[in-house]
């Protein structure tokens, strides 16, 4: 006997609230990947909770899953922002601004 | 409330306290020390809600690989401490809005669902078992997931390369 379920639910929500707020509220681009990164991992809590709640061990295979995702998705977001940082030289989102006319 | 409850509590604890502090942070390195803290405390609720697998994996992609890429990059380019956004009223109000009737409605559905306050019961799965249910059921997907992999290796390769070869601005100025 754990908890009840919705407790997971909640702590899950609450974390993938808090990376909302870092990846809209942060001057930063490097943040915004933080952001992003926080809201996968709460949703691979909630994932393994209900893996456990209904006894099915393909939550689990998705936690996986998410694993590779972040991987990935970091890699490539850290080579973009490497890439316009050396065209613009800051990593403020407001100077990428240069499709504007 | 049994000894698993109590860990669980505290781990929760932790991992929000830990998120709240990374993500207000000025300093970088800060708040990605913070998210390791916060990371080793997800890893931990893993075990405890049976997935030894994936808490070891936990620990290794997200903890260890990923946080080490982001403390490389920020080492490598000069970050400016940056503070949150401020936003004025016009354009917090209407997001403001949405986000609470959206935090009403989640918290109406979790707590008059009556199949989430069913408590959750101790399991665990075998790295064995994991490891033969996911190579037989999906294997495909795995295969699937190696070649989303490769791909990301190659666009990060990509964006270097497309560097060095002259794309940037510091290039075109030379004859």
């Amino acid at each position: 006997m754990i908890v009840p379920y919705s407790h997971v639910l909640l702590l899950a929500g609450i974390l993938f609230a808090m990376g909302i707020v870092c990846a809209v509220a942060r001057r930063n681009l490097i943040m915004m990947l933080i952001g992003v990164e926080i809201m996968l991992n709460s949703a691979g809590l909630v994932f393994v909770a209900a893996a456990l709640r209904w006894g099915q061990l393909e939550g689990q295979v998705f936690v996986l899953f998410i694993f590779a995702i972040a991987a990935a998705e970091v890699s490539v977001g850290l080579a973009l922002i490497i890439y316009a940082y050396r065209r613009t030289g800051s990593l403020d989102p407001e100077t990428y601004n240069i499709l504007r006319w | 409330m049994t000894l698993y409850a109590a860990i669980f509590y505290i781990l929760a604890a932790v991992i929000l306290i830990a998120t709240a502090l990374a993500i207000t942070r000025r300093n970088l390195v800060h708040s990605v020390v913070y998210l390791i803290i916060s990371f080793f405390g997800s890893a931990m609720l893993y075990y405890l809600f049976g997935a030894p697998l994936l808490a070891v994996l936990e620990i290794i992609i997200y903890a260890g690989a990923i946080m080490v890429l982001f403390i490389f990059i920020i080492m490598m380019i000069r970050v400016e401490p940056s503070a949150l956004r401020k936003p004025t009223l016009k354009e917090w109000f209407p997001a403001g809005i949405l986000g609470f009737i959206y935090l009403a409605v989640a918290l109406l559905v979790v707590s008059k669902d009556p199949g989430s306050h069913t408590t959750l019961k101790i399991a665990l799965a075998r790295p064995r078992i994991f490891g033969q249910f996911l190579f037989q059921k999906y294997w495909l997907s795995v295969e699937i997931i190696s070649f989303l992999l490769l791909i990301a290796l190659i666009g990060a390769l990509y964006f270097g390369k497309a560097f060095a070869k002259g794309g940037g601005e510091t290039k075109e100025d030379e004859p």
